[in-house]
């Protein structure tokens, strides 16, 4: 519950909340700005609009069996039946079931609400960061994925307790493998350094505290049957932990038998004391969600605030995302196309923005296939979902000075391109079935097609987060929509070639001429610089 | 008969044709080889710069019939050209040029540049996004294609592009485009053949290492940092920029930078060529030839917008000519304008003239025949709104021309390019 208590507040948005600003909390928020939610959130008070982002929502029907093929049919699991009722795992249906898992979890950004929570799944993915490849148990990646959607607006602390004893977590950073005997202290430190008290200025834990940690977390492993984790009271070290003078020499008593488990909670109970543990947080989302520096400034009027909010409200998460995105710092102009957008931003957000039409539930191998596809490409800019590169997460999240800036590079930026052509193209496809921006639907969204130089206004405002310079509109005008011709008085080829399509929608030729220079215009809007920013 | 036999033969009959040669100077005759060049050789030095005039020239006011000069002034009095302001050529006194085009009247008199009359297609569209398209990709008028002439004939001659390129033999993009997006023309079967330079403002921040953004917001310090990364990226950007860095000094010819668009991208065209880029096809443009209204101002017809357009276009042509004998590559380099259509023979009210036919081509280089091939259009005595200048060559001609004799293309390849038989012309 968000409290009532009195708290040192960021000071509140009061602009006139217009489509900028809309466009901006969405992008931000979701992935993508889709025209229609634009047009529902404009409508709303900057308040309401907050309630239903934040608003919860049932857990979605869990990924399906749609791996079925020449190769391989599994026994077990009827096509489009999910599989996640099953505990039976090979080497076989292992790996396609995880491809499965990936799949859904991309179609379900593909598919948000508009609500915060698909994108607070990734953010809680970078933060407890786990990579399947490590954990090599589909059903496990997807009962560690359904806990982060199932907290992904809740509570902090219950979500870092639940974390702990995750069978993925466990397994990932060798809980699974510490015992008294031999307390694995993998664990027991992330959870200090990259988990809850970070590693900023004002954390400072000792190693000693890593190695007392370690103990107090031994005990939990996984049933290798079930895939559910259990405490075994065998295993838990039950001596007395004592921690350093960072945590006011607490010590931990302790605890024999079952009751052993609740050391947990005092562990977490003690870090959560920590003012840190709410500014390395707020810091993180921060980061994610608005800027990647923060200095003195943001520091004592962002963070700070926030922070206070976030423990005043017992780790409730709910109101400092309200916090944050209600404020007038969130809105002020210095902070809109600032950030590089991550690649799932980069298709995830193409895909939703330009509407892209993937195939029915009832053709579940198809969509799933196509989902993988985005998935595939999206992992190929850098962003794996599932498999970041460690345990910290994506460095452009905290890899310092570089940040988002960490996701474009000779490599990625080219890939980027590549992906924005192909899907002007429809390069992705699937047994015929093409993903491809239909880009006279787009454009006849648009207020006022005919005339070119508002066509470009349009399109710019609906794709970018800036302003394209007037002379850039100029030149893509004159080089792209007229062929070449220049003047004012061209305009008129333009405006006469869509009023004919207007009027005979089925006339090839002109068909060809305007979807041809439409999709030039796209691929080069989307080529410029200005499209990486959100 | 071998395939390739027959088109050889037939290409040539085809040329031999008496209404063909009534149109041929004497000089441009004396030096016709129609044979095609012997060899497929791909990797020559050889270079082809297409100069595209968009909107639609007015080739009467460009190329002057002064042998109908009664019909002519009578059927545009408003837009006319003085017969004693006309620039003569030699050896050809039926035809003129416009005041304007005075560098373009020295090279034909150099014997390094010749004119295509009446150039077009049957049926021709009077659309400007049409008839690009049908230029661009060298389709029949009643045809949509989604490949470009010029992009078919390099995905012919360089297979495997793009996966397999740039590599040892061809390093350098094959196609490049100065002031634009890449054009269709360059557009192959899956990929697009060419690389825009977008502007020359690009192309010059890209050999300083500069970028547009200023760096003094948030944005624009990303914004900035994804420029540096994409011309970084860029795989042809290394080989462009050592290419262009390797000419230090280029004619005095040039306008001042910023004056005139088309000898800014031609000066790109002539440091790339020189620099040693093996690119075999550039692509230029400039505007503005749609010239609805006040082509020519009426107290002196030799001055106006159609003047200044073709002054920028000589001009251009003039400098560019004059930098590649500097730069010793003029040897390898042809050039032709070219623009989607002509416009009507009778000039409108608003001393203007309306969406025509066809028009004249120029060509030039060092190894050009020179001449005028065909001749001047027949103008009726009394001109009606609706009367056109007929097509004399069929555009795919000078294409098919320019990529047999002077790209060296085999001419079964070029049938193939072209998706026709297209007879030669004495261009080259």
């Amino acid at each position: 519950m968000e409290s009532t208590k009195a708290t040192t507040r960021l000071e509140a948005f009061r602009g006139k909340w217009s489509d900028e600003d809309v466009k901006h909390l969405l992008k931000r928020t979701m992935f993508g700005a889709k025209p229609d939610d634009v047009v529902h959130v404009r409508a709303l008070t900057p308040r309401k609009a907050l309630n239903e982002l934040l608003a919860d929502e049932p857990a979605p029907p869990p990924p399906i069996n749609n791996y079925n093929d020449d190769k391989f049919t599994d026994d077990e699991i009827m096509p489009g039946e999910t599989w996640t009722t099953s505990i039976n795992y090979d080497g076989m249906n292992n790996g396609r079931r995880r491809n499965s898992f990936k799949a859904w979890w991309l179609g379900l950004m593909l598919n948000q609400s508009r609500t915060l929570r698909e994108k607070m799944v990734v953010f809680w993915h970078n933060h407890f960061a786990t990579e399947t490849n490590m954990v090599d148990n589909a059903l496990m990646c997807y009962r560690h994925n359904a806990l982060l959607r199932q907290h992904a607006l809740g509570n902090f602390k219950e979500l870092v307790k639940a974390i702990t004893k995750d069978p993925a977590m466990l397994k990932y950073l060798n809980g699974t493998a510490s015992n008294k005997k031999a307390p694995d202290e993998n664990y027991g430190r992330e959870l200090q350094e990259l988990f809850t008290v970070g590693k900023g200025p004002g954390s400072q834990y000792t190693e000693a505290d890593v190695i007392a940690a370690a103990k107090v977390l031994t005990g939990f492993r996984n049933d290798t049957i079930t895939f559910v984790s259990l405490f075994d009271p065998g295993r838990h070290d039950s001596s007395d932990k004592t921690f350093s003078e960072f945590y006011r020499n607490t010590t931990i008593k302790g605890r024999r038998g079952p009751d052993g488990e609740q050391e947990l909670d005092d562990l977490l109970t003690m870090i959560f004391v920590q003012d840190e543990v709410a500014r390395f947080i707020c810091r993180k989302l921060y980061r994610f969600f608005v800027y990647h520096q923060i200095d003195a400034d943001t520091e004592a009027t962002i963070i700070t605030p926030l922070a206070d909010v976030f423990r005043t409200n017992n780790y409730e998460i709910k109101p400092v995302l309200r916090e944050l995105f209600g404020s007038q710092h969130f809105f002020q102009a210095m902070n809109r196309g600032a950030m590089i957008k991550s690649p799932l931003d980069y298709t995830v957000g193409l895909c939703r923005e330009f509407g892209i039409a993937f195939p029915e539930s009832t053709d579940y191998a198809d969509q799933y296939g196509l989902w993988l596809a985005v998935q595939n490409q999206t992992a190929a800019m850098q962003q794996n979902i599932g498999d970041p590169p460690n345990v910290a997460g994506w460095p452009a999240y905290y890899q310092e000075p570089m940040f988002d800036k960490l996701w474009v590079n000779s490599d990625t930026l080219p890939k980027r391109n590549v992906f924005t052509d192909g899907m002007t193209n429809g390069a992705i496809g699937r047994n015929g079935k093409k993903l491809t921006i239909d880009v006279l639907a787009f454009t006849q969204t648009l207020p006022n097609p005919a005339d070119p130089a508002a066509l470009i206004d349009d399109a710019v405002r609906r794709l970018y987060m800036l302003e394209l310079p007037e002379k850039d509109k100029q030149y893509i005008k004159t080089s792209i929509l007229l062929s070449g011709l220049q003047d004012m008085m061209s305009d008129h080829y333009w405006t006469q070639a869509w009023q004919n399509l207007t009027a005979k929608p089925d006339d090839t030729v002109n068909k060809t001429n305007v979807t041809r220079k439409l999709k030039s215009l796209y691929k080069y809007l989307m080529n410029l610089p200005q499209y990486q920013l959100t | 008969m071998k395939r390739r036999d027959f088109i050889k033969n037939t290409a040539v009959a085809g040329v031999l044709l008496p209404q063909f040669l009534n149109g041929f100077s004497i000089r441009a005759m004396a030096q016709t080889s129609l044979m095609p060049a012997a060899g497929h050789d791909q990797i020559n030095d050889r270079v082809l710069v297409l100069i595209q005039l968009n909107g639609g020239n007015d080739g009467l006011n460009t190329v002057i019939p002064v042998d109908q000069y009664g019909a002519y002034q009578a059927a545009r009095p408003n837009i006319a050209l003085p017969q004693n302001k006309v620039l003569k050529l030699n050896g050809a006194d039926a035809m003129a040029l416009h005041p304007a085009l005075s560098e373009i009247q020295l090279l034909f008199n150099e014997g390094k540049a010749g004119i295509v009359q009446a150039v077009s297609y049957p049926k021709p569209n009077f659309s400007h996004f049409r008839a690009t398209d049908i230029w661009m990709t060298g389709s029949d008028s009643d045809k949509v294609l989604n490949t470009g002439w010029a992009g078919r004939y390099l995905n012919d001659s360089f297979p495997g592009f793009p996966d397999k390129y740039p590599n040892e033999t061809m390093p350098d993009p094959l196609a490049i485009q100065v002031g634009s997006v890449v054009a269709s023309a360059f557009q192959g079967p899956a990929f697009t053949m060419g690389l825009a330079i977008s502007n020359p403002a690009n192309f010059y921040n890209l050999i300083e290492d500069k970028t547009d953004a200023t760096s003094n917001t948030r944005w624009g310090e990303q914004l900035a940092y994804l420029e540096k990364v994409s011309q970084k990226t860029d795989q042809y950007a290394g080989v462009i920029k050592k290419a262009a860095l390797s000419i230090t000094r280029q004619s005095d010819k040039y306008p001042t930078p910023g004056k005139n668009p088309l000898a800014d991208q031609l000066k790109i065209v002539a440091r790339l060529v020189a620099g040693g880029l093996r690119t075999k096809v550039y692509l230029v443009s400039t505007g503005s030839f749609d010239t609805h209204a006040k082509q020519a101002e009426p107290d002196d017809t030799t001055t106006g917008t159609h003047a200044q357009l073709l002054r920028r276009v000589s001009e251009a042509v003039g400098a560019f000519m004059d930098d590649l004998k500097g730069l010793n590559v003029a040897d390898r380099v042809m050039g032709m304008t070219f623009s989607e259509f002509g416009r009507r023979i009778k000039s409108n009210a608003s001393g203007g003239t309306d969406h025509g036919a066809a028009a004249p081509v120029f060509y030039f280089g060092n190894a050009v025949k020179v001449g005028v091939i065909g001749t001047n259009p027949q103008l009726p005595t009394t001109a009606t709104v609706n009367d056109n200048v007929a097509m004399q060559y069929d555009f795919r001609s000078v294409y098919a021309t320019v990529l047999q004799q002077w790209l060296n293309l085999p001419p079964n390849e070029v049938q193939r390019v072209l998706m026709g038989q297209f007879p030669l012309l004495p261009m080259v």
